[in-house]
C-alpha cells in the first residue's frame, strides 16, 4: 500500500519536457505556482490550458498522475470541508449550527482546483526529471551559496542518494511490518500509546538497516574513488540549449499573462 | 611485474566493547605474503569470519595493513597520494547489489566513478556506452536500478568498475545474495572479462563450485591462507577441506565416495564430464565390455 | 493440522498499467508432518504463495482453509492463525530488534498473551532447539555472526510453537557451515517434534536431501507437485524454466547416455553413489553371464 504512492516518482519517457534543463523546469514550476495565486475566476482556464499542454507534452499517462493525487486526498477533503462550513456569506443550506454559504462553495471549489493544479504541476517536474538531474539543477542553482561556505555539492549528493533509497526503504518497511505481523504483532488496532509502542519492532530494524545501507554505500562510493566535489567532472553537465531558451520565452509569456490578468481583470 | 603483492601483511581490528575504555584488538589477518600475476583468475575461499573480506578491502586501499605492505600495480596502499590511482586500477564489487548503486538511473551510475576521476564529459559518455554494451546492459541504460534483477544490478556495478579501466577487479562475495541464475550470470561476466580483456579477477566466495574454473585458489581460515594451489590440487584434499567445515563441490564428493567404494578414480575431479569419463575408464559400460 | 489452498489467484496492482499476475489458479494441500520443498526462479510467485499460508496476503480470488476453516471468513482470527502457521521471511535476522536475545525471542509468545514465565520457558526451549548456548541468552542479538543471528530469528518464530513452519530461503547468503547448521536443525525439528515444514529454496541439492515432496513454481503456476526424484527426472522441463536439476542428475544422465543402467532421478551424493555402484555390479554380472 505504501508502494502505491507515485507522487514525485520519476517517470521515464522520451519527451521535450524530459529533455529540458532542470533549471528551466525548476524556475518554471515556481512561476507556475505563483501564477496560480495571481489568477482568479475564469483565469484558471489559462492555467488549466497551460497545465494540460504541459501534461500532454510530458507524455506521462494521465492516469499515472491522478494516482499521485490519492496521497493528498485527505488533505484536500479536509480543506474543502473547512472552507465549505466556515466561510461567511449568503446561506444556502443550514442544519443546526452547520451552514453552507454560496461563498463557501466557491472558496472550497477554488481551493480544491488550486490544490489539484498545484500538485499536478509540481509533480510534473519530478515526474519528468531524474532525481540526479534534479539535484544537479539544484546544485547549479544554489552554487553561488558555496561562497558563504554552504556545502552545496554535499547537500545535493545527499538529496540524490536519499531519493534513490526511498523506494528501497519503503519496500523494506513493508517487509519488516509483514515479518513482525507474522510474529503476532498488531500495527492496526489499539490506542495511541499502544500504537506508538507497536512501532518499536518496526522502527528499530528499519534504523539498523538504514545505517547498514549507509555504511555499505559509503564504502562502495569510496571504492569508486569518490572524494567530495573537488576535481569532479559531470556526466550530464547543465548546458542551456535552444529549446531551453524557447521554454523560457514561453514561461515569460505565460507568467506575464498571469500578471496582466491580476492587474486588469477583476 | 605482479599486479598485487603483499609482504607480511597483518591487520588488527580495534573496537570498544561495552564496559572498557581501552580499545580491544582482534587480529583479522595474519602475516600474509603472496603475489598475484596480471591476468590471473584467483578464487579466495573460506567461511564467514575467515578474513577474506578484510583481505579484499586491503587490495584497493579501503583498509591499510597494521603491519606489512600491500602493493597494487606497484603502488604502496599506505601512500595517501596514490589512493585514487590504486582504486582506479583495482575496482571492487560488493555483496549487496542495492547498497552499491549510487545513482537512480543505470547509465548515471556507470558514469559515477568516471566523474570522480575527473574524466571529461564526452569521454564519460563514450566509455559508459561501451561498457554498458560490453556487459549486455545497453537496453537498460535509462532504467531505474530498482527494476533490475539481482544479477543485472551486479552487472551494472561491474560496468561501473569496468568503465574506469581497471587492471584488476575484486569481487567480495558478489554472488552471495543472488539466485542461481544471477550467480551464473555474474560469474560468466567475470570469466569473460578475464579471458577477453585480460583483467585480473579476484573472486571471494564461499560457493566452492565457483572456484572450479579459477586459475588459482587460496583457502583462508582464521586470517591465514592455509591452502594455495590450482583447483585440482585444492579439491584433491577433500578430506582436509571438509574438516574445515567447508564444502567440496558435489561432483568431487561423489568421486571420493566412488573411490572409497573401490573404483579406480583419480583425485581432484571437478566437473561432471571429468567424472563420467573417469568412471568410463575405470569400468566401461556393459555394452562395450562385450565387444 | 491441515492447510489447503483452493484455486488461488493473486494480482498485483489490479486495474492499473502495472497489473501483474503473481499467482494463477494455484491449489495446494499440506498435511500433518510433511516436509515440503518449494522451488522456482525469482519472480515465480513462491514468496507470494507462502504469504497466503498465514493470511498476510488476501487472495484476489480463491480460498485458503486452515483445519477446514476459511481464513478469510468474517469473524476468523487471523492473528491466532499466525501462531499456528509460523512464517520465517528471507533474511529474518533483519527483523531482530530487542536489547537481548531472550527478549527478542519472547516477542511472539508475548503477542500470544502468555504469562511472562511461559514466554521465557518457550523462548529458552526454542533457543536450545536452534542450538544457541545458554550463556548467550542475555547478549545483544546484534553481536552475533550472520548464521547465529538467523537461528535466533528462527527461534523467534519457533517460540510461538507453530504446527507448520514456513521458511523463505533460510540459507540465503550463508556459508556452507551456517547453511548445514540451519538445515540440520530444521530436519531435527521435523523428525523429533513432528513439525510440518515448508522450505522455499533455490538449491536443488538441498531439496534432494531434505524435501519429501517438491513443488515447482513457474510464472505464478504450480507446475510440479511430486516426490523430488520424480521431479528431477523432468530435467529438460526444469531447465526450460530456468531451473537446474541437482548436480548429480547431470552426471547420471551422462552415464546413462554412455550405456550405464543408472537411475537418473537420484538427487543426493549418496543416492548417486548407490545407483552407480549398483549399475557397475549389474554390469559385471551381465558380462559374466
Amino acid at each position: 500500500m505504501i508502494r502505491e504512492i507515485t507522487i514525485g516518482q520519476y517517470y521515464p519517457a522520451d519527451s521535450i519536457l524530459h529533455k529540458l534543463d532542470p533549471r528551466v523546469k525548476f524556475i518554471g514550476t515556481i512561476l507556475y505556482i505563483i501564477s496560480l495565486f495571481l489568477f482568479s475566476g475564469w483565469g484558471y482556464l489559462i492555467a488549466a490550458a497551460f497545465l494540460t499542454a504541459m501534461i500532454i507534452l510530458s507524455k506521462v499517462p494521465f492516469t499515472f498522475m491522478i494516482r499521485g493525487l490519492k496521497a493528498i486526498m485527505i488533505v484536500m477533503i479536509f480543506t474543502m470541508v473547512l472552507n465549505l462550513f466556515l466561510t461567511q456569506g449568503t446561506v444556502i443550506w443550514q442544519w443546526g449550527i452547520l451552514k453552507i454559504t454560496k461563498e463557501g462553495v466557491i472558496v472550497a471549489i477554488v481551493m480544491a482546483v488550486r490544490l489539484i493544479m498545484l500538485i499536478l504541476g509540481a509533480s510534473l517536474m519530478t515526474l519528468t526529471t531524474t532525481p540526479n538531474s534534479l539535484t544537479s539543477g539544484m546544485e547549479t542553482f544554489f552554487g553561488p551559496l558555496k561562497a558563504i561556505r554552504i556545502p552545496v555539492h554535499e547537500i545535493a549528493m545527499m538529496m540524490s542518494i536519499a531519493l534513490r533509497f526511498i523506494p528501497i526503504l519503503l519496500e523494506e518497511t513493508d517487509k519488516i511490518m509483514k515479518a513482525q505481523t507474522a510474529r503476532g504483532a498488531n500495527f492496526e488496532t489499539g490506542g495511541l500509546i499502544k500504537k506508538v509502542r507497536a512501532m518499536v519492532p518496526l522502527l528499530v530494524p528499519l534504523f539498523i538497516s538504514a545505517f547498514r545501507r549507509a555504511n555499505d554505500l559509503a564504502l562502495a562510493m569510496e571504492a569508486r574513488c569518490y572524494h567530495g566535489g573537488e576535481g569532479r567532472t559531470q556526466m550530464k553537465p547543465l548546458r542551456y540549449e535552444r529549446r531551453d531558451y524557447n521554454a523560457y520565452i514561453i514561461l515569460i509569456i505565460y507568467f506575464l499573462s498571469a500578471v496582466l490578468y491580476k492587474i486588469f481583470v477583476k | 611485474m605482479s599486479i598485487i603483492r603483499t609482504e607480511n601483511v597483518s591487520y588488527e581490528y580495534r573496537f570498544y566493547s561495552g564496559d572498557e575504555s581501552e580499545p580491544q584488538t582482534k587480529k583479522a589477518l595474519h602475516d600474509l605474503s603472496f603475489e598475484i600475476e596480471p591476468g590471473q583468475f584467483l578464487a579466495i575461499l573460506g567461511h564467514n569470519g575467515s578474513g577474506k573480506s578484510t583481505l579484499a578491502r586491503h587490495l584497493n586501499a579501503l583498509l591499510v595493513p597494521t603491519e606489512g605492505t600491500v602493493w597494487v600495480d606497484g603502488k604502496d596502499t599506505s601512500d595517501d597520494y596514490e589512493v585514487l590511482n590504486i582504486r582506479q586500477s583495482a575496482g571492487m564489487i560488493f555483496q549487496n547489489p542495492d547498497n552499491q548503486i549510487v545513482a537512480s538511473v543505470v547509465e548515471e551510475d556507470v558514469g559515477f566513478g568516471l566523474e570522480n576521476l575527473g574524466v571529461p564529459t564526452e569521454e564519460i559518455w563514450k566509455r559508459v556506452g561501451e561498457t554498458l554494451e560490453r556487459m549486455g546492459m545497453s537496453a537498460y541504460r535509462d532504467s531505474s536500478p530498482n527494476r533490475l534483477s539481482g544479477g543485472q544490478k551486479q552487472r551494472v556495478a561491474i560496468a561501473g568498475v569496468i568503465a574506469m579501466k581497471p587492471k584488476c577487479i575484486i569481487m567480495d562475495e558478489a554472488t552471495a545474495m543472488l539466485d542461481p541464475n544471477g550467480r551464473a550470470e555474474v560469474l560468466r561476466a567475470a570469466h569473460e572479462l578475464n579471458r577477453e580483456e585480460g583483467i585480473t579477477i579476484i573472486l571471494i566466495t564461499h560457493y566452492m563450485e565457483e572456484a572450479v574454473d579459477a586459475d588459482m585458489v587460496f583457502l583462508m581460515d582464521k586470517g591465514e591462507i592455509i591452502m594455495q594451489g590450482t583447483p585440482k590440487e585444492i579439491f584433491s584434499r577433500a578430506g582436509e577441506i571438509r574438516e574445515l567445515k567447508l564444502d567440496v563441490p558435489a561432483v568431487t564428493r561423489l568421486a571420493c565416495e566412488l573411490k572409497e567404494a573401490g573404483l579406480d578414480i583419480p583425485d581432484g575431479i571437478l566437473t561432471s564430464e571429468e567424472l563420467s569419463a573417469a568412471i568410463e575408464k575405470a569400468a566401461p559400460p556393459a555394452g562395450k565390455n562385450a565387444e | 493440522m491441515s492447510l489447503r489452498l483452493e484455486h488461488i489467484n493473486y494480482i498485483y496492482n489490479p486495474g492499473t498499467v502495472y497489473e501483474k499476475y503473481a499467482l494463477q489458479d494455484v491449489s495446494l494441500s499440506i498435511g500433518e508432518g510433511e516436509f515440503l520443498g518449494m522451488i522456482g526462479h525469482t519472480g515465480s510467485g513462491k514468496s507470494t504463495l507462502i504469504q497466503h499460508l498465514n493470511g498476510l496476503i488476501r487472495p484476489t480470488s480463491g480460498t485458503v482453509f486452515y483445519n477446514d476453516e476459511d481464513i478469510w471468513a468474517d469473524k476468523y482470527d487471523r492473528q491466532k492463525l499466525r501462531f499456528h502457521v509460523g512464517l520465517v521471511f528471507q533474511y529474518p535476522e533483519y527483523q531482530l530488534f530487542e536489547s537481548d536475545v531472550l527478549k527478542d525471542v519472547c516477542f511472539g509468545p508475548k503477542n500470544m498473551g502468555l504469562s511472562s514465565g511461559e514466554q521465557k520457558e518457550r523462548a529458552v526451549r526454542s533457543l536450545r532447539q536452534v542450538g544457541i548456548p545458554e550463556e548467550d541468552f542475555s547478549r545483544s542479538p546484534f553481536d552475533f555472526s550472520g548464521g547465529m543471528k538467523r537461528r535466533i530469528a528462527i527461534a523467534g518464530v519457533l517460540a510461538m510453537d507453530p504446527d507448520v513452519l514456513v521458511l523463505d530461503e533460510p540459507t540465503a547468503g550463508l556459508d556452507p557451515y551456517g547453511r548445514d547448521e540451519i538445515l540440520n536443525c530444521l530436519s531435527e525439528l521435523h523428525e523429533d517434534r513432528g513439525i510440518t515444514i515448508v522450505l522455499v529454496s533455490h538449491s536443488m541439492d538441498d531439496m534432494a536431501r531434505y524435501a519429501k515432496r517438491l513443488i515447482v513454481m513457474d510464472h505464478g503456476k504450480k507446475v510440479f507437485d511430486a516426490p523430488p526424484r520424480e521431479v528431477f527426472s523432468h530435467i529438460e522441463e526444469l531447465e526450460g524454466m530456468g531451473l537446474a536439476a541437482p548436480q548429480m542428475t547431470y552426471i547420471l544422465r551422462d552415464l546413462k547416455e554412455k550405456g550405464y543402467e543408472v537411475d537418473i532421478s537420484a538427487g543426493t551424493v549418496e543416492e548417486a553413489r548407490d545407483t552407480i555402484l549398483a549399475a557397475l555390479a549389474g554390469r559385471k554380472k551381465a558380462a559374466k553371464g
